[in-house]
């Protein structure tokens, strides 16, 4: 399929700088639209202007406001000519300049007419441009226009308003909500593109309309769909539905026949999307799976690079679980890791890599290396997770395996490559005992020539952990000290810090490390000095051989187990004075990651990755805002703000949500409140609440809002006394009391007399969780046995029948409120049995651990066992409790 | 996956990966010097591959990219990263000979620039605010030159270059014969 390069024109190459819009310039090109101000129009000429400007605007030349608004007002003038081209191009112009709104008005009343003119090519036009610019008090005046041109039997008409509608979804949804049955009218179009557009825009109208949907579908995969668009948009919906209805207990899926039928298509892209739908079924089994592996086996072999590269990405995913289906595509896929395309190349390297098994791991990696010089960095990360994912896979190849991850590691790459290959090495030495030694010596040599002071620090802190536990510890001594010479200072500090770990665990080295860590006290730079004399002093000072102190060991090797992000601020708060800072003040609460996180460019964290940015504190922004109350002061220490529960119903007059404050002997409700009523304004808000079925708790204050304008939001507080320390639950019903003021919109104004008003709120439940934090544990299983079995309680529960597996586990989660450990409460697709790990802290500063082993019993029917183990005796009945109440 | 196919730019760039037109449908790239950075980046990336024959594809900053190359003029359209690849390449289909038709097989860069208006309208009438249109390059094309055509732009409206280039195609056709 190489072609030689077609060669340019040789006689091209003396005017190769030629170009019409040579030496433009804004200033004169801005005087030159002058001319749409001429009594006399030129068409030609004014055309000309404009595609000047476009030009400008498209290089990235940015017009200031007023020079925005001058061209604006001159091509107002051009619609008084009546030639098409020149009129296309006005369209263009007032496109690319946004007007503000009151310079729509200007052009409204010209587009409007345009919009009811004879010509389908005006009409499709002007309701594009009319749509893009306008607000939503013009969109009233034309909606019935627009109505109309969606059932329009021209269908550039037709596709104008739908795509138009689709965009003004986003900013009134109200009104094209409206336009329901001309868009349902529209989907039955003849017109290929008519009906792509009605069909996406009439999905969005009803995307939150699980039933309408479904009956969508229902009718559409009966008939007849004409454009492979729309039928790409149908099966996308198709599988959506598939989704929702959930897995059907046994027999067909429903719409697979659909789905399947689109294999056959003859559109390609319907072919594909139908084929990725079917590999991404929930729980698809292998059944399903093989008519879709054989289509894209298919186009494997095809002469399009955009179908093999499709193809070969939607097969990687696909192998990363169901392996064995992919299998048959092996020899295809061996063809592929000489592509010229590197992309497709790289992709076919990794997924034979997840799909091959034990005997072809040495055959495939001789291709490999030949082929890793010539791909790019981001290519070679991605083989590296591969590899590394097959030696976890296949232990005993790790020999072959290790080796290849040493040889790149010795060649040239930048940073990113280099730490994905040695995040994988020390995950291999974690996982694969054998790989130990040959790993740790791998690391060794690689410090010893490393540019990159993150790795080496990163390496040399990873050598103090697993160094010492190896056969000859001394060995690695010599690789550590060389650091100490030879490097910047963050590196020397890191290998100090690694020797006193060797001295204080490998008691034999311990006079030798003195005497290189004494060395360490005339070093340059102070922070390891520092660490140098930090650590001489722990580790007994004499350099004799003794063992070492239990304390020592834990300040050396325990793991803080606070979020490093609380310690921050905490100390970023803290005042030098009398008082030492108290290490117990920092609060020890995870905080929930932001959704703004799953956005992320999808790097996932490896072994050794630095931890993500820290996310805005919420719990500090609400120890703030409580504290700036004082009718709260007296309440004592903040213990958990639960997250915020929703009161009402999206999309309502009032919106509120409620946060639970725990203190020890107090429970605040904030509750935040926003008008979505632009004419209103409320007073005096505050939420009455009914405690009735709350026999424990007391009301003692309410801290009601003055005033609620239009989408400000505001808070009013409400506040309860409890039993101290007691866990106590209860529900408890709300409604929203306020005066309602009309404000004039134009105005702003807003009358005197107000009425008095309530609104019924959901009910708020305060629960067991709530008493619960979440903080994990690095290591469960240290700190289970660490806790002893002294207070350890163990039951077991029938959780009856549950929808799966996972759905238990979230349920046993969320009751608890707990912080899943080491990735427990992820259960694997189809697994019978699963244990989950759970940490937390109770009220009162208690830890508590739960190991829960659940298992599916009958049918459906889920049981589980409990065991919990913490400080405290009742506690660990308590948690029983919870769960046997729950 | 349930939304609308959706493209998030449409790049028209000359063989040193300058602008000839470029539409951006996302915000992904809110400023110019942004938008400059990716296209330099897209070019960089591209500008070995043969892509002359049949559109090429690469993945890039969690986008899939198709690509085309004719003469001097390098075309790129941009999807999301879970975006069916084969929406996306016959979007570039459609562009690609869509222009091809307009400048009447003289695709170049010069051409490209002398009748940017068509360039430009092309663009509008492929893709709405990221929404695909039309792909079928004849109505593309058509919808393109109908404005020029009813405006009445016989051969004595058309710039020198093209009637030199209609001459020169007639010319050869007749040396071929």
């Amino acid at each position: 399929m190489a072609q030689p390069l077609v060669k340019k024109d040789d006689d091209r190459d003396d005017e190769a700088e030629y170009s019409p819009f040579l030496g433009i310039e804004k200033g004169a090109v801005l005087q030159e639209a002058r001319v749409f101000n001429d009594p006399q129009l030129d068409p030609r000429r004014c055309s000309q202007v404009i595609t000047k400007l476009l030009y400008l605007l498209n290089q990235g030349e940015s017009f200031t406001k007023v020079e925005a608004t001058e061209v604006f007002f001159a091509v107002t003038k051009l619609f008084q000519s009546r030639d098409i081209g020149l009129r296309r191009m006005v369209y263009l112009m007032i496109k690319e300049l946004s007007p503000s709104a009151d310079e729509v008005i200007i052009v409204t009343s010209s587009l409007m007419k345009d919009m009811n003119s004879k010509t389908d090519m005006y009409r499709a036009n002007a309701i594009r441009v009319l749509c893009r610019i306008t607000d939503g008090t013009l969109l009233t005046q034309i909606e019935r226009y627009l109505k109309q041109a969606i059932v329009d039997k021209n269908p550039v008409v037709a596709s104008a308003a739908l795509v138009s509608g689709i965009h003004l979804l986003q900013t009134n949804p109200e009104i094209v909500k409206r336009w329901s049955n001309e868009v349902q009218e529209a989907v039955q179009s003849r017109a290929a593109l008519v009906q792509f557009h009605a069909l996406a825009l009439l999905h969005q109208i009803r995307q939150n309309d699980r039933l309408a949907v479904s009956k969508l579908v229902t009718s559409l995969t009966r008939g007849t769909v004409r454009s492979p668009l729309a039928q790409c948009l149908l099966i996308r919906y198709t599988s959506q539905v598939i989704r929702e209805s959930g897995s059907t207990q046994t027999g067909d899926r429903p719409f697979y026949d659909f789905l399947e039928g689109c294999l056959r298509h003859k559109a390609e892209m319907v072919i594909f999307e139908a084929a990725r739908a079917i590999t991404e079924l929930n729980g698809v089994t292998s059944r399903e799976l093989t008519p879709a592996i054989t289509v894209l086996q298919l186009f494997l072999s095809s002469s399009k690079p955009v179908l093999r590269f499709a193809a070969v990405r939607t097969l990687n995913k696909v192998a990363m679980t169901h392996p064995m289906a992919v299998t048959n595509c092996n020899i295809d896929m061996e063809s592929l890791i000489s592509d010229q395309n590197r992309s497709i190349a790289t992709l076919a390297i990794t997924t034979l890599l997840k799909t091959g098994n034990e005997s072809s791991v040495d055959r495939l990696m001789k291709q490999i290396t030949n082929f890793m010089s010539d791909i790019a960095d981001e290519f070679k990360i991605v083989v590296v997770e591969a590899i590394r994912s097959l030696c976890l896979k296949f232990p005993l190849k790790y020999r072959s395996l290790m080796n290849f991850l040493s040889n790149i590691l010795r060649e040239e790459g930048g940073f990113e490559y280099k730490k994905a290959i040695v995040d994988s090495i020390v995950i291999l030495i974690r996982d694969i005992p054998d790989a130990k030694e040959s790993g740790l010596l791998h690391l060794c040599e690689f410090i010893e020539d490393c540019e990159f002071t993150y790795l080496s620090t990163q390496i040399l802190h990873f050598l103090g952990i697993e160094g010492p536990k190896t056969s000859d510890p001394s060995k690695y001594i010599r690789y550590i000290y060389n650091r100490v010479h030879l490097e910047n200072a963050t590196v020397r500090a890191s290998a100090v810090s690694t020797l006193a770990k060797f001295g204080a665990l490998v008691d034999s080295l311990k006079p030798r490390i003195f005497v290189l860590l004494r060395r360490c006290l005339f070093d340059s730079d102070d922070e390891v000095r520092d660490r140098a004399t930090l650590y001489i002093n722990t580790l007994g000072g004499d350099g004799s051989v003794v063992e070492t102190d239990k304390d020592v060991k834990d300040f050396l090797f325990g793991s803080l187990d606070l979020p490093l992000v609380n310690l921050e601020t905490s100390l970023k708060t803290y005042e030098p004075s009398e008082e030492p800072f108290d290490i117990n003040s920092v609060p020890k609460e995870i905080k929930s990651q932001p959704l703004a996180e799953k956005k992320a460019p999808g790097k996932k964290p490896t072994g050794l990755g630095a931890p993500p940015a820290a996310p805005l504190s919420t719990v500090d922004a609400y120890e703030k805002l409580l504290s700036s109350i004082p009718e709260f002061a007296n309440f004592g220490k903040l213990f958990k703000s639960s997250a915020p529960v929703e009161l009402t119903e999206a999309e309502t007059e009032y919106s509120v949500n409620a946060v639970k404050h725990i203190f020890d002997s107090n429970v605040v409700f904030q509750y935040n409140c926003t008008n979505t009523i632009p004419d209103q304004l409320l007073e005096n808000v505050t939420v009455i609440v009914d405690s009735s079925e709350a026999e424990e708790f007391a009301e003692v204050l309410s801290k009601p809002m003055r005033s609620l304008p239009y989408d400000t939001p505001g808070q009013t507080f409400v506040a309860f006394e409890k039993p101290e320390g007691v866990p106590a639950v209860g529900k408890f019903s709300n409604m929203l009391k306020f005066i309602v003021k009309e404000v004039d919109p134009t105005t702003g104004e807003t009358e005197d007399d107000g009425v008095e008003d309530e609104y019924q709120l959901e009910d708020l439940e305060v629960v067991a969780a709530d008493y619960m934090l979440k903080v994990g544990v690095s290591n469960f299983r240290n700190a289970w046995e660490s806790m002893g079995d002294d207070f350890e309680r163990v039951d077991e529960y029938g959780l009856g029948p549950r929808e799966s597996l996972a759905e238990a586990v979230n349920a046993v989660i969320n009751l608890l409120g707990m912080q899943p450990c080491e990735g427990t409460e992820a259960v694997p697709n189809n697994s019978r049995s699963h244990t989950c790990l759970l940490s937390g802290v109770y009220i009162g500063n208690v830890r508590v651990l739960a190991r829960i082993s659940f298992g599916v019993d009958g049918p459906k029917d889920v049981a589980m066992k409990l065991a919990v183990r913490s400080e405290d005796e009742g506690v660990s009945d308590a948690i029983h409790e919870i769960v046997a109440s729950g | 996956m349930e939304s609308c196919p959706s493209i998030k730019n449409i790049l028209l760039l000359d063989s040193e990966g300058k602008r000839v037109a470029v539409k951006y449908y996302s915000d992904d790239w809110p400023t110019n010097t942004a938008k400059e950075t990716f296209e330099k980046a897209v070019f960089t990336k591209t500008q070995k591959t043969n892509a002359r024959t049949e559109a090429e594809i690469a993945m890039f900053e969690n986008c899939i990219i198709v690509y085309k190359f004719v003469q001097d003029l390098h075309f790129f359209v941009t999807g999301g990263e879970d975006e069916n690849e084969l929406i996306l390449a016959t979007v570039l289909q459609g562009f690609f000979d869509a222009v091809g038709l307009l400048l009447r097989g003289n695709a170049d860069k010069k051409e490209a620039l002398e009748n940017l208006d068509l360039i430009l309208l092309c663009l509008d009438e492929i893709v709405d605010g990221g929404i695909i249109l039309e792909t079928d390059a004849n109505v593309i094309a058509g919808k393109v030159a109908s404005n020029s055509l009813d405006a009445g732009a016989s051969l004595s409206e058309q710039t020198i270059s093209q009637a030199l280039a209609t001459a020169r195609e007639h010319l050869t056709r007749s040396l071929l014969k």
